[in-house]
């Protein structure tokens, strides 16, 4: 963690109060942390903060494995060239191409959720856990499952 | 000021506010060991409008409902507890081939719908779809058929020599889930919020650009209310947070963005709501405008008061009250973890500035909660002013021990009790909290475990 800044020595729990002197003293911590933060990663920021956070929270999930690409890549490395991308494509193609050790693992079986198991909390005992009914083109199915 | 002292007499326990209310341990639900599973991450915790019922929804797509047990209640020792009612898996994992896109399964949100018949109706959502869950209670089975055995297999009909009536019997009760809607392929980004509507007809869903409005009887199509998708994706410097419909008025709604702006709009105006009818924005000093500023002020939760007259926005490092008759400036803000503001760079770095917490009011808008790190969590009470900050840990095991208030010291000389920022765990976040609707009752998440706090009553 950061070592301690020789500004506020303060300890800290209050409501809201005199907001403004507050903030002034407040902005210096908030701009070391930024002087900090451009030492640490000077490219950091040359974009506008905006459209680099925005455009990685708009593609989370983006998982892709396709042996194409992965040739591809493979191939491209060695020439230190990465394939061009239009404005619309994902910017991650070509910087990231996943190899099948970067895949996650296969995730674990459906199970019930421990809130509703285990020792710690009780389910009625007047109760038969679940059942659930689909229904599948005109005929009903059910399933009790414990 | 009459209405509001009526009212407070109504509610029971709904007493002065965060501190002179002494919270109790209640219970603890989920597995104790540190090794969390992340199919067990709580994703969101949502009471229904008795409060009779809990929902929480987790990282696996599974739905646990909690229900309040009622025979305490006469004895008044404690409010009933709550134990498991029901619990099915609501969304499975999915993957968009087209896109190369993995679907979570992960519940964003659950909201209940008001209790109009014997079944209970909640809405769940992941990213991409929107499910209407039908949750009944069966405690009858109809026995004495004529052709079938008590276990299912037929009977030969040439054995039958006597005719009879079958009867409806009771049985152990039985709750089922059952999705009676499935809400999908309406949404090309991510499902952040859904709101019903005071109608109880229609509801609104979020992502990241755009807003849709269903009906609830409707699946095949819903209408888009709210576009901010720009022409040209280079252009994009906001996105859509938090979105909800107005407690009493069924035109209005509200959107929160992830540059501390919340929009309110009104539906009669037009069809397409992209502009909006107010703005609420606190105007920032440019010469404090730092690196940090837009990802702090970023809103991750926005709610409105069961009054309907103010709202509540949570960022990074406070709750603001905004009076939605002032657009200017929020009417209250208080600090939840200020602390943290020298800490930003450790805290970009491990992506924590990113963490979204939600927020709540209690039942007669008087105290306002929110979550916090090291599994801590605040409350403001808006009449006396005064802030608490509470633990959530299995230490304080003991049902009605009350909790302890804790207080963190951002630097200089630690007293005793205090905890330094330092020591701070910053992997134990609480981003979920619930408000009973009528009493002084509280969920609140840790990472993998359900906590439920009552007021003490004597």
């Amino acid at each position: 963690m950061s070592e301690k800044l020789s500004a506020d020595s303060r300890c800290e729990q209050r409501g809201d109060e005199k907001q403004d002197t507050q903030e002034k003293e407040a902005v210096v911590p908030e701009r070391a942390e930024e002087a900090k933060l451009k030492a640490k990663y000077p490219n950091l920021g040359q974009k506008p903060g905006g459209s680099d956070f925005l455009m990685k929270r708009l593609q989370k999930g983006q998982k892709y494995f396709d042996s194409g690409d992965y040739n591809m890549a493979k191939a491209k490395m060695k020439n230190k060239q990465l394939p061009t991308t239009g404005p619309d494509n994902n910017l991650v193609t070509g910087d990231h191409i996943p190899t099948p050790q970067d895949l996650p693992p296969r995730k674990s079986s459906l199970v019930t959720s421990k809130l509703a198991g285990g020792k710690n909390s009780i389910p009625r005992k007047d109760r038969v856990l679940r059942a659930e009914e689909w229904t599948l083109g005109g005929l009903t199915l059910c399933l009790l499952v414990q | 000021m009459f209405l509001k002292f009526s009212l407070r007499s109504i509610f029971y326990g709904a007493g002065g506010g965060g501190n002179d209310i002494q919270w109790c341990f209640s219970q603890v639900k989920g597995a104790v060991d540190d090794d969390v599973a992340e199919a067990d991450i709580i994703s969101t915790v949502e009471f229904n409008h008795s409060g009779e019922l809990l929902a929480t929804g987790d990282k696996g797509g599974r739905v646990v409902i909690f229900q309040q047990e009622q025979e305490n209640k006469i004895q008044s020792l404690s409010r009933g507890e709550y134990n498991v009612y029901s619990t099915f898996q609501s969304h499975e994992p999915e993957f968009d081939y087209l896109k190369s896109l993995e679907i979570e399964e992960k519940i964003n949100k659950i909201r209940w719908l008001p209790q109009k018949n014997a079944a209970q109706f909640l809405l769940s959502t992941n990213d991409k779809t929107i499910k209407l869950w039908k949750i009944s209670e069966r405690d009858k089975r109809p026995e004495g058929y004529n052709l079938k055995e008590e276990d299912g297999r037929y009977r030969d009909p040439s054995t039958v020599t006597t005719l009879r009536v079958p009867v409806f019997r009771p049985m152990d009760l039985m709750v089922e889930a059952s999705p009676r809607r499935i809400f999908a392929n309406a949404h090309t980004y991510h499902i952040n919020s859904i709101s019903i509507n005071s109608d109880y007809e229609t509801y609104l869903s979020a992502d990241d650009l755009r807003i849709n409005l269903w009906h609830l009887e409707i699946t095949d199509r819903s209408f888009n209310i709210v576009d901010i998708k720009p022409a040209n994706m280079e252009e994009l410097t906001e996105v859509i947070t938090a979105a909800e419909f107005h407690p009493n008025s069924c035109n209005t709604f509200v959107y929160s963005s992830s540059k501390g702006t919340i929009r309110l709009c009104d539906m009669r105006a037009s069809a397409l709501c992209d502009r909006h009818s107010k703005l609420f924005e606190e105007p920032e000093d440019p010469s404090n405008r730092s690196f940090f500023s837009e990802i702090i002020s970023s809103i991750s939760d926005v709610k409105f008061s069961h009054s309907g007259r103010y709202m509540m926005t949570r960022d990074y490092l406070s709750v603001k009250i905004w009076d939605l008759n002032m657009e200017n400036r929020p009417v209250e803000t208080y600090q939840v973890h200020e602390y943290l503001r020298s800490k930003l760079c450790s805290l970009y770095e491990n992506d924590c500035i990113f963490d979204k917490f939600e927020c709540c009011w209690n039942g007669s808008d008087s105290v306002v909660m929110t979550g916090s790190y090291n599994n801590f969590f605040r409350m403001f009470d808006r009449n006396t002013k005064r802030d608490i900050t509470l633990e959530a840990s299995r230490e304080n095991n003991k049902p009605r021990t009350v909790l302890k208030p804790r207080k963190v010291c951002a630097s200089g000389k630690r007293k005793k009790d205090e905890i330094s920022v330092d020591s701070l765990d910053f992997n134990k976040k609480i981003l979920h909290t619930a408000w009973h609707p009528k009493e002084n009752i509280i969920a609140v998440a840790t990472t993998n475990n359900l906590y439920i706090f009552q007021d003490k009553v004597n």
